[in-house]
C-alpha cells in the first residue's frame, strides 16, 4: 500500500512537473520564415487596406487595446490591455479615458506619450494633416468628437454618441498607435514604432525583415530573433517553396480551400486553417442608371443569384453565404440559418425566387424572346472574373443578357468614381467583424468606400441606433433587421463571403488565429520556433 | 572602321531618343496612374483626396515639361525617385542589375553551348536517329512555355529531392551554382532549341557546298572540315539570331524570375508597370534598350571577327 501511495506521489510529482515544464518550455530565438504573396503599397498600416501591409508590419506597432490573444473570436467582451493599463467610461459613455503604460519607449528611443496617441488619432480623423497619402479607415472615427491628454500618461477620447465598438476598432490590426515625431512618409518605408520587433529592411518586392526589440516593454517577448517575409508573387512557387520546408508560415488566408486539401495530402504534417477572410463578392447595381433606377429590376436580379452555386462553383461549397456581416459560426453578426432562410433570394427554393424574379420582368416587358441586355463590369482579376462568369449565367434565368467587361485595376476604381457602369461584380474586404465598421464604411450616405451610392437615411438612424447599444443580443436583432433590409434594397446584394487558408509547419508554436478576422492576430509576441 | 562605329553610335542615340519618347508617351496612355493604383489599394475614391496625390507627384505638370524633368534628370545621371518605394530609383535598380544579368549571361551561355554543338550534330548526322532525337528535343524547347518548363522544375525538385531551387541570398558553393544554372537553362532552354535549328539548317546547306567537298577530298579529317570549313561559314545567321534573341531573352526573364523567385531586374519592372511608377518605368526600360542596341552593335562587329571578307565603312 506505502508502495503503491508512493508510486502515485511520484507519477502525480512527475505529471506536475511535465505539465511545468510544458507551460515553460517556450524556446527563444530563430528567425520565422514567412511567404507573401505582393509587394505591400507601403509598411504604413494607417494609410492601407490590405493585409499584404497588416501582417508584416502589425509586429512593428501596439495598440492602446488589443484582441485577447488565443480568444476564438474578436469581440468585445475580450478585450486587452496593450499601451493602455486601464480605461473607463464615464459622462453616460460619451468619455472613454485611458491610462497609459510607463515606460515605453519607441524604437529610436524616444519615450512613448500621450501626446502620440493625440496625435495618431487627430490625423486619421483629419484634425490635423499628417501628410498621409491615403486614410481608408477614416469613417471608423466618425464618432470622435475630440481627444484630449492629460499629462503625458492619460488621454481622453471625447465621444459624439456612446460607441461601445470603438473599442473593438481600437483593438484591430488597422489601428497601432503612431509616434508623432516621425513623417508620414517615414512611416510609409521605414516605420517606428514600440512593438516587440522593429523594422529591419524592406527590399521591394523582395523581401520584408523585423529583428527583435530588446527593450520590449513585456517582459520575456518576444521569443523571435526575427521574422522575414519573402515575397512571392507566384502562387504555386510560395505552396511549393514551403513543402519543401523554405517557409514555416504562409501569408494567412492566401490559400484557396482546394488547395490546402492538397497541400496536407501531400504533406500531412503540415497545419493549415481555413477561415473567413473577411473578403465577400457583392453586386454593385448603378441605381442613378436606368432601367436600375426601378427597384424591381434591381429586386428581379438579386432574385437570380443561387449563392449555394458560387460557393459551390468557386471554392466546392466552402465559402460562406450571408449578407453584409459575416455568417455565424466564425461570425459574430450574422444572420442564424433560421433567419437567412426566410429573406428573399436566400431560402432553399432557388427555382422559386427566380419565378418570382421572371415575374417581375415579365411585368416590365421582358421574357425569353426579349432579353433586357447588359454589361457586368468588373476587375480583371481571377477572383472577380470567376464570380462575373457566373452571376452572368444566373441573370439569363430571369431574362438579363449579359456581357462581360473586364477592367484592368487602375480603371475599375476610376469608373467606380465616376459611376460610369451598369452592374458590377466586386470583391470587398473589410477589416473588423462589427456591424459600426461594415455600416459605416460601406453604406453610410457620402462614404468614400458606398460605390453604389446606396443612401437610406431612415436605415442610417438604426446604423446610429445600433451603434449606441451595450446589450450586444439586443443589438444583433437591430444589425440583423438593418442587413435583411440592405439586402432587400438591392444596395449591395452579397453572393458570397470569401473563405481563405493559412498553413504553417509543426515546429512553429503559438500560433493563435482568431476565425472571424485575418487582420488581428499578428503581433508575434508569444510565437515561438520548436527547431 | 571607326567612321562605322562613330556612325552606328549616332544611330545609338536617335534610337535611344525615340525609346524615351514611346516608353513616355505610352505610359501615359495606358488608363490609370500611380493614384488610381495607390486609391485601388485602398479601396478608396474620394476625388479630393486623389487630386491632392497627383499634385505631390507632380503627375498634374504638362507632359513637355514632365518629359523635360525626365530626361534632363537622366542627363545630369539622376534617375528621378519613386512614387512606390519613395527612394532614389537608382537605388532600387542598381543592386537588382547584376542579378538579371548573371541569369541572363548563363542563359546565353546555355543557349550557345548546346545550341550550337547540338546543331552541327544534327546536321552532321542528318537523318540518323540522333538527329530526329534532336529535332524532337528542339521542337520541344520551341513549343514548352518557361512558366510551364519552370514550374516543372520546381515541382520535380520537391517531390524527388525534398528541396526547391529558388532564389537565395544566402547561397553559397554548389549550391549557389545550382540556383544560378537551373533557372538559366529554363530560359535559355528555348533559344537553345532556335539556335540548334538554325545552326542544323544552316550547316546542312554548307555542308553541300563545294569548298567543303574540296576540304574533304584533300583528305582534311572530319573534324577539320566541320569545325574550320563549314561551321564557321554556317555560324553567321547564327550570330545575327543571337543578337536577336537578346532581346526576346528580356520575356523569358520576366517569367523566369517570377516562376524561381529571383529578385531581378524583369520581375521588377513589371511590378513597376503595374504601380505605374513613371520614374522607374521608364529608366527601367531605357536601360534595357540600352543593353539591347549595345548587344547587336556587338554582333555586328563579331561578324568580322568570324568573316574577314566583312568590313565595314569601306
Amino acid at each position: 500500500m506505502g508502495r503503491r501511495a508512493t508510486s502515485i506521489a511520484i507519477a502525480c510529482l512527475l505529471a506536475i512537473s511535465t505539465a511545468a515544464t510544458g507551460a515553460f518550455a517556450q524556446k527563444s530565438g530563430g528567425l520565422l520564415r514567412v511567404t507573401h504573396r505582393d509587394n505591400p503599397p507601403s509598411a504604413s498600416i494607417h494609410e492601407e487596406a490590405t493585409i499584404s501591409t497588416d501582417m508584416p508590419f502589425m509586429a512593428v506597432f501596439n495598440n492602446l487595446v488589443v484582441f485577447e490573444y488565443g480568444a476564438r473570436q474578436n469581440r468585445l467582451e475580450q478585450i486587452a490591455p496593450d499601451l493602455a493599463t486601464s480605461w473607463a467610461l464615464s459622462n453616460e459613455d460619451r468619455t472613454l479615458t485611458f491610462q497609459l503604460r510607463d515606460g515605453v519607449k519607441w524604437h529610436d528611443g524616444k519615450p512613448f506619450t500621450s501626446a502620440d496617441v493625440k496625435c495618431t488619432w487627430d490625423t486619421v480623423t483629419g484634425k490635423v494633416d499628417g501628410k498621409m497619402r491615403k486614410n481608408p479607415h477614416k469613417t471608423w472615427w466618425f464618432n470622435i468628437k475630440e481627444i484630449t491628454v492629460n499629462g503625458p500618461r492619460e488621454v481622453v477620447f471625447h465621444l459624439k454618441e456612446p460607441q461601445p465598438s470603438l473599442l473593438v476598432m481600437l483593438a484591430g490590426g488597422f489601428s497601432p498607435v503612431y509616434p508623432c515625431h516621425v513623417t508620414a512618409a517615414q512611416m510609409r518605408t521605414a516605420p517606428i514604432g514600440t512593438g516587440p520587433f522593429k523594422f529591419a529592411e524592406f527590399k521591394q518586392n523582395e523581401s520584408i525583415k523585423l529583428v527583435r526589440n530588446p527593450d520590449y516593454w513585456k517582459p520575456g517577448r518576444p521569443y523571435l530573433d526575427g521574422i522575414e517575409y519573402t515575397i512571392i508573387p507566384n502562387r504555386s512557387t510560395a505552396i511549393l517553396a514551403q513543402q519543401a520546408g523554405k517557409f514555416d508560415l504562409s501569408l494567412t488566408g492566401e490559400i484557396p480551400p482546394e488547395l490546402v486539401k492538397e497541400i496536407q495530402a501531400a504533406v500531412p504534417e503540415m497545419q493549415c486553417l481555413v477561415q473567413p477572410s473577411n473578403t465577400q463578392g457583392n453586386l454593385l447595381v448603378n441605381r442613378e442608371r436606368p432601367p436600375f433606377d426601378d427597384a424591381r429590376v434591381r429586386r428581379a436580379m438579386a432574385l437570380a443569384i443561387d449563392r449555394k452555386a458560387f460557393s459551390d462553383i468557386l471554392s466546392r461549397g466552402v465559402y460562406n453565404i450571408g449578407g453584409a456581416m459575416l455568417a455565424p459560426p466564425e461570425g459574430l453578426w450574422g444572420w442564424s440559418p433560421e433567419y437567412m432562410a426566410a429573406i428573399p433570394g436566400y431560402g432553399a427554393d432557388v427555382e422559386k425566387s427566380r419565378e418570382e424574379g421572371r415575374k417581375i420582368m415579365r411585368e416590365l416587358g421582358y421574357g425569353p424572346d426579349k432579353m433586357m441586355p447588359l454589361k457586368v463590369s468588373t476587375r480583371n482579376v481571377a477572383s472577380y472574373r470567376d464570380a462575373s462568369v457566373i452571376l452572368i449565367d444566373h441573370l439569363k434565368t430571369v431574362f438579363i443578357q449579359a456581357e462581360l467587361e473586364p477592367l484592368d485595376s487602375s480603371v475599375w476604381y476610376a469608373r467606380l468614381l465616376k459611376k460610369d457602369y451598369s452592374v458590377g461584380m466586386n470583391v470587398q474586404g473589410t477589416g473588423i467583424d462589427d456591424p459600426d465598421v461594415m455600416f459605416f464604411e460601406n453604406y453610410l450616405c457620402g462614404s468614400e468606400r458606398n460605390y453604389t451610392s446606396y443612401c437610406n437615411p431612415e436605415l442610417e438612424k438604426l446604423f446610429h441606433q445600433q451603434s449606441q447599444m451595450k446589450d450586444q443580443d439586443a443589438r444583433r436583432k437591430i444589425v440583423w433587421e438593418i442587413d435583411r433590409r440592405l439586402q432587400e434594397d438591392g444596395a449591395r446584394p452579397v453572393v458570397f463571403q470569401s473563405q481563405g487558408g493559412t498553413c504553417w509547419w509543426p515546429q512553429v508554436k503559438g500560433l493563435k488565429l482568431a476565425v472571424n478576422s485575418i487582420y488581428n492576430h499578428w503581433r508575434f509576441e508569444d510565437v515561438w520556433l520548436d527547431r | 572602321m571607326l567612321s562605322y562605329i562613330i556612325r552606328r553610335l549616332l544611330l545609338m542615340v536617335v534610337t535611344l531618343f525615340g525609346v524615351s519618347i514611346a516608353i513616355f508617351l505610352l505610359l501615359r496612355i495606358v488608363p490609370g496612374n500611380i493614384a488610381d493604383i495607390l486609391f485601388d489599394s485602398a479601396g478608396l475614391i474620394d476625388p479630393a483626396e486623389k487630386k491632392k496625390i497627383v499634385a505631390d507627384l507632380g503627375l498634374d505638370l504638362p507632359l513637355p515639361m514632365q518629359y523635360a524633368q525626365w530626361i534632363g534628370g537622366l542627363l545630369r545621371g539622376d534617375l528621378g525617385f519613386s512614387y512606390v518605394s519613395e527612394k532614389p530609383v537608382i537605388d532600387e535598380i542598381l543592386p537588382r542589375i547584376p542579378i538579371t544579368a548573371r541569369l541572363a549571361g548563363f542563359a546565353m551561355l546555355f543557349s550557345i553551348t548546346m545550341g550550337v554543338p547540338l546543331g552541327v550534330i544534327s546536321a552532321v548526322r542528318q537523318n540518323s536517329g540522333t538527329d530526329y532525337g534532336l529535332r524532337i528535343l528542339s521542337l520541344s524547347g520551341l513549343s514548352l512555355p518557361s512558366f510551364w518548363l519552370g514550374l516543372l522544375i520546381l515541382m520535380a525538385f520537391v517531390h524527388y529531392s525534398g528541396t526547391i531551387p529558388i532564389y537565395d541570398r544566402n547561397a553559397s558553393g554548389w549550391n549557389w551554382w545550382m540556383l544560378q544554372l537551373i533557372p538559366a537553362a529554363a530560359v535559355g532552354f528555348r533559344s537553345a532549341a532556335l539556335i540548334m535549328r538554325l545552326t542544323r539548317s544552316s550547316m546542312l546547306e554548307v555542308l553541300r557546298q563545294d569548298y567543303v567537298r574540296t576540304a574533304r577530298s584533300k583528305g582534311l579529317s572530319d573534324g577539320a572540315v566541320t569545325y574550320d570549313h563549314a561551321l564557321r561559314n554556317a555560324v553567321l545567321p547564327v550570330i545575327t539570331v543571337i543578337g536577336v534573341e537578346a532581346a526576346f531573352l528580356m520575356g523569358g526573364l520576366i517569367v523566369t524570375e517570377t516562376v524561381f523567385n529571383i529578385p531581378g531586374v524583369a520581375r521588377f519592372l513589371v511590378e513597376a508597370i503595374r504601380w505605374r511608377d513613371y520614374p522607374m518605368v521608364q529608366n527601367l526600360v531605357m536601360f534595357i534598350a540600352f543593353v539591347v542596341v549595345t548587344v547587336n552593335l556587338l554582333v555586328d562587329l563579331a561578324y568580322m571577327l568570324v568573316d574577314p571578307r566583312i568590313r565595314y565603312g569601306s
